[in-house]
């Protein structure tokens, strides 16, 4: 039973993300699309009569279903069929990472920068909280993130989502280059 | 329980981007430097397999299970495509998490990314909230 610790390569994973597309459509007309429930939340929690907020959440539950879904994947994948090996990242990132003192270890993510008392250090707080409000901010003022526009508007041939998808890679490759090298020797 | 459908999906949506490393922030970083293909092979593939089952659905006028006909709304353009997703960019390279793995990552044992999961709520509560002001 060894193959279900082993990640999947790209050629599995991809595919499997894709069918979702048209799953969900069968299963009931839905779209898929992640960053909506950062939206249904805040429109069940806090709506504070906000126009984004004002509509009728439960409608949209099944996005919640669906992300919750989501959280127990990465628990069935991370944690119960955890793979036992470092991921395999090419020697040239891990030796960049290893100039910021990152090592080499298990795990789907650093644990010396995300970790609880991390997020008390400027360096933790600026990745996890200035990088997750971005993350909120962004994908619902481009009304779509990489599933909505991504996976599920390139499918669909939207002109649009492509735009948006080179604007997210964009930005990505722009900070990865000129601005993480600096928040990471915090 | 008519969501628990979803759920199930969200479960194989979730052990994919997990299986597949597409939330480890290892592989993002690794996508961004274009040090390797892996990430790239999984929006390769993604994609078309999407595509594709789009024109099948339309082909063969699949309806859903409960009979309707599928709806596929056009993505309207407006500013914020663009200057979103150049922020969202950004979040994704410090994080490591799109909103997918905002929630995957949690799931994986990476507790302290809850906090990440909390401050993107709080973005998009903000964007709601300053949305008047700022261009389309």
């Amino acid at each position: 039973m060894e193959f279900l610790y082993k990640p999947w390569p790209w050629y599995v994973a991809g595919p499997v993300i894709g069918l979702t597309v048209p799953l969900l459509l069968l299963m009931g007309n839905k779209r898929l699309g992640i960053s909506s429930s950062l939206r249904h939340i805040c429109a069940a929690c806090i709506p504070a009569s906000i126009p984004l907020f004002k509509y009728d959440w439960r409608k949209e539950i099944w996005n919640l279903y669906f992300v919750g879904g989501v959280l127990l994947g990465g628990f069935i994948g991370g944690v119960v069929f955890a793979n036992p090996d470092p991921v395999a990242i090419s020697s040239s990132t891990l030796a960049y990472m290893q100039t910021f003192g990152i090592s080499k270890q298990t795990g789907l993510m650093p644990g010396e920068l995300f970790n609880w008392g991390e997020l008390l250090t400027s360096r933790g707080f600026i990745l996890m909280i200035v990088g997750g409000f971005l993350v909120g901010f962004g994908t619902r003022y481009a009304r779509g993130c990489t599933s909505g526009h991504g996976i599920m508007g390139l499918a669909a041939l939207q002109w649009p989502s492509l735009l948006a998808t080179m604007s997210f890679f964009g930005g990505g490759i722009l900070f990865s280059y000129y601005v993480l090298p600096y928040i990471l020797t915090l | 329980m008519k969501n628990l459908k979803y759920l199930l999906v969200g479960i194989v949506f979730g052990i994919a981007l997990t299986k597949g490393e597409a939330i480890s922030w290892f592989r993002i970083q690794e996508m961004f430097r274009f040090e390797s293909f892996h990430m790239y092979g999984i929006f390769m593939t993604a994609v078309p397999v999407g595509a594709l089952s789009l024109i099948i659905l339309r082909r063969m006028k699949l309806k859903t299970f409960a009979g309707d006909a599928i709806e596929i709304p056009a993505k309207e353009y407006h500013h914020g495509v663009i200057i979103g997703s150049l922020i969202f960019g950004y979040g994704w390279a410090m994080t490591g998490a799109c909103p997918g793995p905002l929630y995957a990552q949690i799931g994986s044992g990476y507790t302290a990314t809850i906090a990440t999961l909390v401050a993107a709520l709080a973005g998009t509560w903000v964007f709601g909230f300053l949305q008047k002001y700022l261009p389309d």
